[in-house]
């Protein structure tokens, strides 16, 4: 499972951080810290795998990060996640927030904290990844944000009305997969129930 | 062009609001989006301002104080807290806590419409953990939601649930998310299986019941709820694989995957679903693992996955380690390695790190199955290890570790040590330097050669590796002649290492090598010891030469001395340091001096190769008694431990007892002295009988062991060992294999070399690396690539024999001691049965039953003269084994049946039951009645013989029938024994006749009181049981023990536990002897003597646990002071005293 994801800037100021196991505060800032320090010091050509030792108090874990302009975006997961999966969705979410802002930038994350957990929400639930489809994502949150905004008024956010009438009518992606000749057998349910 | 409309939109309402011109930050199409929350804004801003962490605090502090304000006061609106609630999560999240918004935030989650909620729950999931008190509001919040028709609201729930819930307020919940689990959306349905994910991991036996479900997710026809619910089932089956029968229906899922029958949708990078794949492929692995029948069913899936897998993206690579990672996990198939084994070549050759990594970490991984995989890529592995990125370096090195074996290791060695160098990573030292010291036991050759070129780090980070090494070098290998060989093999290579005058070593290196020198350097024949000596002798004035090291060289010195007859260096070391400004070398030269003098006993002292040895120390000392008894002859006052004369000191009485306890004692001590040093064990006991220096036995007179290496240079030199290996000193050496090694590492295969001719400097470089670190991997390429296939590996396992060893010679201590010190008992008996003739009858008198009552008697007096030497005998031949098994605190089980069997001995008395005329001549307690019934009345006698309580139960019959088939039976006790059976029966009780019989009992574990209880069951008209139960005190098995001064001296010195109380003499019983009388009688112990204000008395708990009193007097007060083999019995004996002295 992922266990948190950071992301914090090129000196090391925390824009966004979810920690996906209770850990105390301090811990949390010692980790943020420590994981800006080991990842600073990699120039962008090495290996993007780092064993962080007893960050988390297990050698399980590994630090998976990338970096982006003025951004490093870091996930520490177990051992039962794959390296490159967990390299690639990290693309997939800064792709998706790149199509929700549009142009996606530093401060966009900073101003618009509340919308980046949303969408990371989408992506991650609990430490397990949810959905990687970008286009799912996207659409998810767009449909979030259309309902909310028909309660809270046009006023609040004008771009983001703008953006949402730009894609109001998104057409209903089918997603059905054909599963019609699986035909599991259910031998023996005692052991399920 | 729509573009441009849109910021200019985007920005106006938040440059109107803001009143702040040019308050727009700079930056590539951010500032429109600045102004939704403007406060926050503002805060970043000037967080974004300041320069230093303090300022940013004060800052901090400052906004949270007035967020507090604000979300307290009750006019705040929803909407205004929301915008606090975005606010406070930027402040936690840099780190400052704003507990006082938590409660808020529930709030928020409960009251706001979906915008606010939304921002509520999202402050609650990152707020919270899963155990605080305050998720329980939120329960009814979710539950409402969950409810609700709005799916934004149901999806916001579910996702709060799948976050953070409280484990207690599941069922609350589970039927609403069951239900979602039908529901028409697929978002909810997906977020409805994550959130019974989450319930599977924190209370996993919550939803055992909708397991189906679970099925039925898995089959759901949105590929995403599909997706999702592989979560639980990776999780199931990790743990428990075994229970799942559903590797058709994930190979077939698969197969769909691979075969491109998802949506397009689902593509990424023109990829089918990668994650899917990922996630089904461990599924497999798993199931697969150690199961060939489900092996099978996945072989044509994997090859399918293996070949579609080609388009060079990182995320098909991610898909084919996942493939390489579960062919290698599941029953193997040839071809399927062999595509595998493909894969991870393309992953290592890689240009890519990140693959290269990857490669190196599959490679590590299938290492032990296939090490010819490794050679295949060795020279890759060669360039991996001159990396610049250390991850991959790190990686390479545990690669290497892998492949460790006898020709390797010093290679391997040698290039994690040159990582450590480099290296600052706490985390990876620790890491390593542990690897290095497991090879190091398994191959104790390359530790010698490599220590020297280690730096300093390896003495920092690890302490153990040195002592591991040289417990290892000293206790030997299971051959004697590889032991030796690896010895003189260290003394050479010290020796050469010494050579270089000017050389730094580490402390830790030179205190190993110091410690070799000293013990083995007689091993090398070849070389004069004058050369060690003067080696170390310089080393001694070097400067950086620490004073803990310079200890172990002078103690090695000390050892080389005692082999050789007469040096000169060792005299002019002893003329340097015996002005030593530093006291610990001073002491040294005058000890070495000292024992120069006395070579005899310098050897003795300092046998060869005896660090193993375990070292007996005589903690009486007891070879200063000699020594002792003159000086007490001559009038010297006895020795007082410190907190003896500080008591003295305080009672402020008589100051010093300078009186001499008589001729005789003095004899006796000298006497015991001499016997006692020449003891085989070694462990003899000071006799001196003043109760005073019989302190100056240390608690623990069994062996103190010197255990391992490094203790031995505590305070070796003062006592002489017993045991002596010999026999070593004599083999030659001939052949060390170490040299051998180092040669094969140093030459350059020559076979090779042509080969190689045509390559270039560097590369031959590496192909020699690569020679000399792929050799030995099993295959023939390994071999021809050395050149030499001669030498065997040198393996060495350590040896266990020492411990058992050490337990034997412990055992035959305790024999040894326990004969020694009960073997003087017999003739000591004759003459206590002559003092006691006088007492015998004078006191008898009947006690109560009652044991709390106390038993006046001296019952030992009035025994018999036949049974007690009878009883005597028996306590011999056990003591052997209770002594030993004291020891170690169990309690008694081995008895021997007493032979004046008295037990059970059923005989027909009047009713008005009385004892049979035997047992009316011992003591006994009166018949009590221990219950009654119509027919029935039991009554009970307890008579204490020499050697267990005896019970005499009494049956009467009152009816005017007989009875038949009476049953008595005992209730097992905690504390008690009872010998032979708990039961026993009498077949039948005659009419208005009593029936009789005994029962012996010990006392099993030690209680001042316990209670027996029991029940007899008779046949009348129906089954009758009758319940009633026996008190019994520790001083119904007390007996006195008889014993002379001198036995009570030796037995007071082996006693380890005991324990110490003054108590307060009442005014009847203010003289010693008044006092000792009143224990006497009352618990019956027996008084060995009086000298002075000081009182020795001895008892025992039966079968034959003895106890050791030592009384004194002083201002009103009694020093008692108790030593027994077992630690129980000392406290119970002194809450006896105390009582009995309340009392009296």
């Amino acid at each position: 499972m992922i266990n948190a994801i950071l992301v914090f800037n090129n000196h090391g100021k925390p824009r966004l951080v979810r920690f996906y196991q209770h850990l105390a505060e301090e811990v949390q800032q010692q980790i943020i810290r420590e994981t800006f320090h080991l990842v600073l010091k990699r120039d962008d050509h090495i290996c993007n795998f780092l064993e962080c030792g007893s960050l988390f108090g297990g050698s399980d874990y590994k630090l998976i990060y990338r970096h982006y302009a003025t951004l490093y975006f870091v996930f520490c997961v177990d051992s039962s996640e794959s390296e490159l999966g967990i390299l690639d969705l990290i693309q997939v979410f800064v792709e998706t927030l790149d199509k929700c802002f549009e142009n996606v930038c530093e401060l966009d994350l900073i101003f618009h904290m509340d919308k980046v957990h949303h969408i990371l929400q989408e992506v991650v639930i609990g430490g397990m990844v949810l959905e990687t489809n970008m286009n799912e994502i996207v659409a998810q949150v767009e449909a979030q944000s259309k309902l909310e905004k028909a309660e809270g008024g046009l006023s609040a956010a004008p771009s983001r009305a703008v953006s949402a009438v730009k894609n109001i009518n998104l057409p209903e992606i089918p997603r059905n997969i054909n599963i019609g000749d699986i035909n599991i057998k259910v031998p023996n349910l005692s052991q399920f129930m | 062009m729509s573009d441009v409309v849109e910021r200019t939109l985007s920005v106006l309402p938040g440059l109107l609001r803001q009143h702040e011109p040019g308050a727009v930050p700079g930056g590539a199409g951010g500032p429109g989006r600045v102004s939704a929350t403007s406060r926050l804004g503002s805060l970043i801003r000037s967080i974004t301002a300041l320069t230093s962490k303090h300022e940013e605090e004060k800052l901090i502090q400052q906004e949270l104080t007035s967020l507090k304000a604000t979300v307290s006061a009750p006019t705040t609106t929803l909407r205004l807290m929301k915008e606090c609630m975005v606010r406070l999560i930027y402040c936690e999240m840099l780190g400052y806590e704003s507990s006082f918004g938590y409660i808020h935030a529930i709030k928020l989650a409960q009251q706001g419409n979906l915008l606010e909620k939304r921002v509520g729950y999202l402050a609650v999931s990152l707020f919270l953990h899963e155990n605080d008190e305050l998720l329980l509001l939120l329960v009814n919040t979710v539950v409402k939601d969950l409810q609700s028709t709005n799916l934004v609201e149901v999806c916001m729930a579910l996702t709060v649930v799948s976050q953070i819930f409280p484990r207690e307020m599941i069922p609350a919940v589970l039927p609403l998310i069951e239900d979602k689990l039908q529901h028409s959306k697929e978002i909810i349905r997906r977020k409805a299986v994550q959130a019974l994910y989450k319930f599977y991991l924190i209370a996993p036996n919550q939803v055992q019941h909708i397991h189906d479900k679970f099925r039925k997710a898995l089959c759901d026809r949105d590929a995403g709820v599909m997706a999702a619910s592989l979560h639980i089932y990776l999780q199931m089956i990790k743990e428990n694989s075994s229970g799942y029968d559903l590797t058709g229906s994930f190979v077939t899922i698969l197969k769909q995957v691979v075969g491109g029958k998802l949506p397009i949708d689902f593509n990424y990078h023109s990829v089918p679903a990668p994650w899917l794949q990922i996630q089904l492929l461990r599924i497999l692995g798993l199931l697969g693992k150690d199961d060939p029948r489900t092996s099978e069913l996945m072989y044509d899936v994997l090859d399918e996955s293996l070949r579609r897998a080609e388009i060079n993206h990182n995320i098909t690579y991610a898909i084919l380690f996942e493939c390489v990672q579960t062919v290698y996990t599941i029953h193997p198939k040839s071809e399927l390695l062999e595509k595998a084994a493909k894969c991870i070549g393309k992953f290592v050759l890689s240009p890519k790190i990140n693959l290269k990594y990857l490669g190196l970490k599959a490679l590590t991984y299938v290492i032990q199955q296939d090490p010819n995989l490794a050679l295949q890529h060795q020279m890759t592995i060669i360039e991996c290890l001159d990396h610049p990125d250390p991850i991959i370096k790190r990686e390479t090195l545990e690669l290497l570790y892998r492949i460790t074996n006898g020709h390797n290791v010093i290679v391997i060695v040698q290039k994690m040590l040159d990582y450590l160098k480099e290296s600052k990573e706490e985390y990876a030292i620790i890491n390593l330097v542990g690897k290095i010291a497991e090879l190091a036991e398994k191959y104790p050759f390359i530790f010698l050669k490599l220590w020297s070129q280690s730096s300093g780090k390896c003495d920092v980070v690890h302490p153990d590796i040195p002592n591991n090494f040289l417990r290892l070098l000293a206790e030997g290998f299971d051959d004697g002649k590889e032991d030796d060989q690896l010895r003189v093999y260290a003394v050479k290579s010290y020796l050469t290492l010494l050579e270089e005058e000017d050389a730094l070593y580490p402390q830790k290196f030179l205190q190993v090598m110091s410690w070799v020198l000293g013990e083995y350097s007689s091993l090398v024949t070849d070389v004069d010891p004058e050369v060690i000596l003067a080696k170390l002798h310089s080393l001694l004035k070097k400067t950086f030469v620490t004073s803990e090291t310079k200890v172990w060289i002078m103690a090695a010195v000390t050892k080389i001395a005692s082999h050789t007859s007469h040096s000169k260096t060792v005299d002019k070391l002893i003329q340097e340091f015996s002005n030593s400004l530093d006291t610990c070398m001073r002491q040294f030269a005058f000890e070495l001096k000292h024992l120069c003098e006395d070579k005899a006993l310098m050897k003795n002292l300092l046998p060869f190769d005896a660090s193993c040895t375990d070292m007996v120390v005589d903690a009486s000392l007891s070879f200063l008694d000699g020594f002792v008894s003159e000086g007490l002859g001559r009038g010297a006052a006895p020795y007082k431990p410190h907190h003896q004369r500080q008591e003295e000191k305080l009672s402020q009485e008589k100051a010093l007892n300078f009186e001499p306890y008589g001729l005789s004692f003095a004899a006796s001590v000298s006497s015991s002295g001499i016997t006692g040093r020449q003891s085989p064990t070694g462990l003899s006991f000071g006799s001196d009988m003043s109760g005073n220096s019989g302190e100056t036995g240390h608690k623990e007179t069994n062996t103190l062991k010197l255990e391992g290496v490094h203790k031995l240079w505590g305070k070796e030199g003062y006592l002489p060992k017993k045991e002596n290996k010999v026999g070593k000193e004599n083999e030659p050496q001939t052949v060390s294999c170490g040299s051998l090694l180092a040669r094969q590492v140093g030459d350059p295969p020559a076979s090779r070399s042509d080969q190689v001719a045509s390559l270039s400097e560097e590369d031959k470089e590496k192909q020699q690396l690569a020679s000399t670190l792929f050799i030995g991997l099993g295959s023939s390429a390994g071999v021809s690539l050395l050149g030499k296939a001669d030498t065997a590996t040198q393996k060495f396992k350590r040896k266990s024999k020492i411990n058992e060893t050490r337990n034997s010679e412990e055992a035959s201590d305790f024999q040894n001691s326990a004969s020694s010190d009960f073997g003087p008992l017999l003739d000591t008996v004759p003459i206590n049965l002559e003092d006691c003739e006088g007492n015998i009858h004078t006191r008898l008198r009947k006690v109560s039953l009652c044991s709390s009552d106390i038993v006046e008697d001296n019952l030992a007096f009035e025994t018999p003269q036949s049974l007690k030497k009878s009883g005597l005998d028996d306590r011999l031949s056990d003591s052997r084994l209770s002594q030993s098994s004291l020891f170690a605190d169990s309690n008694i089980e081995i008895f021997l049946p007493s032979p004046s069997a008295h037990c059970e001995s059923a005989s027909k008395i009047p009713l008005v039951p009385s004892l049979p005329e035997e047992l009316q001549q011992l003591t006994h307690s009166e018949v009590v009645e221990l219950c009654q019934s119509d027919a029935l009345a039991l009554y009970l006698c307890k008579v204490w013989t020499d050697d267990s309580l005896l019970l005499s139960v009494f049956v009467s019959n009152k009816t005017n029938s007989a009875l038949n088939a009476v049953n008595l039976m005992f209730e097992e006790a905690e504390h008690f024994q009872i010998l032979e059976s708990p039961t026993y029966q009498f077949p039948v009780i005659e009419a208005q006749s009593v029936e009789r019989c005994e029962k012996c009992v010990w006392m099993d574990k030690i209680c001042t009181q316990g209670i027996l209880s029991g029940s007899i069951n008779y046949q009348s008209e129906m089954d009758t049981r009758l319940e009633f139960s026996v008190t019994l005190s520790l001083l119904d098995f007390i007996r006195p023990m008889a014993m002379t001064t001198e036995d009570f001296g030796k037995l007071w010195l082996s006693l380890s536990n005991d324990v110490k109380q003054n108590i307060r003499m009442s005014r009847s019983q203010d003289s010693l002897s008044a006092a000792l009388n009143t224990l006497q009688q009352k618990l019956k112990l027996h008084i060995v003597d009086i000298i002075g204000n000081e009182g020795i008395l001895a008892c025992q708990l039966l079968p034959s646990v003895p106890c050791l009193l030592h009384c004194r007097t002083h201002s009103g007060m009694l020093a008692l002071w108790f030593r027994s083999p077992c630690s129980a019995l000392p406290d119970g004996l002194l809450y006896q005293c105390q009582k009995v002295m309340e009392e009296s």
